[in-house]
């Protein structure tokens, strides 16, 4: 008795995993051994970083829809005496488009040289031992938080450097016809100004122009190198007359990177440019950038006209380093594709 | 003899003397270039530590900030906030981040690998004041006040696009024999991907989020208007008076990551720009524990990434 129920059980138990087997083999051939969901997940992970760039621009489209309708166009044109009045709710954003131009500008002027001068070494000149530790170096002026530099610069860098330098600029330039109204002066007590913004922008660039323009120097082939320095050229020829040109379109990018770099900067810049609306145009005077007026003015905006305007800010900011990335990762692109794997050094 | 003397008038050996020193001169100067570009890391580093580590004391770890122009007191708030809001942008960041990569890396020349890779280039290119931006609308706006969440977020958009490419490329490094042996073994490609190439990358991953925690941690401009700062802000006191009203765990957490919240780098903002002596110094302070704590993740990060790479390189 006893037995027989046993092996009945073991029928029953036999057949119901027999059944669930079936059941389990189909689910696995509908999931294709689990690569269907896998599959699955990570395309939606993928597809939810494409999702999130593109919430951003929608999201600083759609939020800035007042001021857009209220102001059109007028709100980006340039304009000597502009007005940013949250009392009354008028807004002009050419003194911040402006201020970010400029101190961005100039900025990758002095960051530009002394970039392409710590490229040409750590690719071409500097031994094998000292290289990674330079590298490292550089890296690390990158990956201090741009309150620290702030901080530095209001209470040393200002005081110490940029006054000095603006007391210097505006006694040489400020009477010189042409150029004399961007050295308009004197530059404030604190040294808070644009030039202060500039300088501290270039210090923050370097690493990434650098890093950018040293790899393109790596990815140019020796074969470049070694046909110059045959035909008798010395190393700086080599440098200046050949690999130079041939890295052209990838220093670019590298100069557009970091040019995007300096326009989103905003915690340094805030701390130092010294927060003024005005229609100077001087670089000895303090102004305002993009970025510091919406970290200033956003979390206190006083009416939804003023929140919308600073989003507008916000949204030609976004448009503007949108097309600077294209532009550079194309750049970049054009030099490696020009490079065969197999060539670089 | 005459042969040089020609050659001396022709100016050829002038030339070639000239030459020379330029090239001397201009490759003297590239290394000076790079001196240079040391000089303000230096500097920066060398006085936030004189600063800093002249004004660092246990209150500031232990204390809650007094009210202002009052002497002592500590940073508790913005050490607590921090950690908040870093380990919610990690949660955030890393799931996605890391499948993202993976598909990435399996699908690099299909179209959404090639808009992935495009959206992950734009994504860390965008000012962190728009990703401020972007948190406000998304959490702040609907839910009509500021939160540890908002920021959470924010901060998570900022460490996505670092963790993609350092997954990325860590994922390339691994040999394809052990994609190609798991595969040939029968496993499906999930579980290739789980249990041989993750592994098999896993240092390289947790590199990559460590780099973009310290990037994260130092940001300010994406916390100014999710998370808006908050000095009474007090996790103990706010689990005690849970505890007292028994509410349960998970109401306690919601109250934490729904409250306004301060950070680090924040306060070092505001304390940066007050007329008092005391928050200045300890701004410094705080200027100096951030620093230590990003530049020390980031030399960490570094070593173990260079070393992992040596290894599997061979």
């Amino acid at each position: 008795m006893y037995l027989q129920n046993l092996s009945n059980l073991r029928k029953i138990m036999k057949i119901s995993t027999t059944k669930k087997n079936d059941v389990l083999k189909k689910i696995r051939q509908l999931f294709n051994h689990g690569d269907r969901p896998w599959n699955g997940l990570i395309i939606i992970m993928s597809v939810i970083v494409l999702v999130l760039m593109l919430a951003i621009g929608y999201m600083l489209w759609q939020q800035s829809a007042l001021s857009r309708v209220k102001f059109g166009w007028g709100f980006l044109v340039p304009t000597n005496n502009p007005t940013w009045d949250p009392y009354n709710d008028i807004f002009q954003a050419w003194p911040f488009i402006y201020g970010t131009l400029m101190t961005s500008f100039v900025a990758l002027l002095l960051a530009l040289p002394i970039s392409l001068g710590i490229a040409i070494f750590l690719a071409e000149l500097c031994p094998a031992w000292l290289r990674t530790p330079l590298n490292w170096l550089i890296e690390l002026l990158a990956a201090i938080p741009s309150v620290i530099y702030g901080l530095w610069g209001i209470f040393i860098f200002l005081p110490k450097v940029v006054a000095p330098i603006g007391d210097a600029l505006f006694t040489a330039f400020a009477a010189v016809p042409v150029i004399g109204p961007f050295f308009a002066g004197p530059i404030p007590q604190s040294g808070a100004s644009r030039l202060a913004a500039s300088l501290i922008l270039a210090i923050m660039i370097i690493p990434t122009i650098a890093a950018v323009s040293r790899d393109v120097f790596q990815a140019i082939p020796d074969s470049q190198r070694e046909a110059a320095l045959a035909l008798g050229s010395t190393e700086w020829e080599t440098i200046w007359q050949v690999l130079l040109p041939y890295g052209l379109s990838g220093i670019l990018g590298a100069i557009i990177l970091g040019l995007g770099r300096a326009l989103g900067e905003t915690m340094a810049v805030t701390m130092v440019i010294g927060n003024s609306i005005n229609g100077s145009i001087s670089i000895l005077k303090p102004g305002y950038t993009m970025a510091s007026i919406i970290a200033n003015e956003f979390a206190e905006a006083t009416s939804e006209l003023h929140t919308s305007s600073l989003v507008e800010i916000g949204l030609i900011l976004f448009i503007i380093t949108l097309l600077l990335n294209m532009l550079a990762r194309f750049l970049v692109w054009s030099v490696a594709r020009k490079t065969p794997s197999e060539a670089r050094a | 003899m005459t042969d040089y003397n020609e050659l001396l008038r022709n100016g050829v050996v002038k030339r070639r003397l000239l030459r020379k020193s330029t090239n001397v001169f201009m490759l003297g100067l590239t290394g000076a270039l790079t001196l240079l570009a040391l000089v303000p890391l230096f500097w920066i580093i060398g006085y936030v530590v004189y600063r800093g580590g002249s004004n660092i004391n246990i209150a500031l770890f232990t204390q809650m900030p007094r009210p202002m122009g009052v002497a002592g007191g500590g940073v508790l708030h913005a050490i607590e906030g921090s950690i908040i809001v870093t380990i919610l942008a990690t949660t955030f960041a890393v799931v996605p981040g890391v499948l993202a990569a993976f598909y990435a890396s399996r699908n690099p020349n299909t179209p959404l690998g090639v808009a992935l890779r495009f959206s992950t280039d734009v994504l860390s290119g965008v000012p962190s004041i728009i990703v401020g931006l972007f948190g406000y609308a998304l959490i702040v706006k609907p839910e009509k006040h500021y939160s540890a969440l908002a920021g959470g977020v924010a901060l998570a958009v900022i460490m996505l696009p670092t963790i993609i490419r350092t997954t990325e490329e860590m994922l390339k490094l691994v040999p394809s024999n052990l994609r190609e042996g798991s595969l040939a073994l029968g496993a499906p490609e999930w579980k290739t991907s789980v249990s041989v190439l993750l592994p098999a990358a896993l240092n390289g991953v947790i590199t990559g989020v460590l780099l973009s925690v310290a990037r994260a941690a130092g940001e300010t401009a994406p916390l100014l208007f999710t998370t808006l700062g908050n000095d009474r802000f007090d996790v103990g006191a706010i689990v005690s008076s849970g505890i007292t009203n028994h509410q349960s765990i998970f109401a306690i957490i919601g109250r934490i990551f729904n409250s306004p919240i301060d950070s680090l780098p924040l306060t070092l903002w505001k304390y940066a720009q007050q007329p008092y002596p005391e928050r200045v110094n300890q701004a410094w302070a705080v200027a100096f524990v951030l620093l230590v704590l990003v530049l020390a993740t980031n030399i960490i990060a570094r070593v173990w990434i260079e070393l992992r790479k040596r290894k599997l390189r061979g």
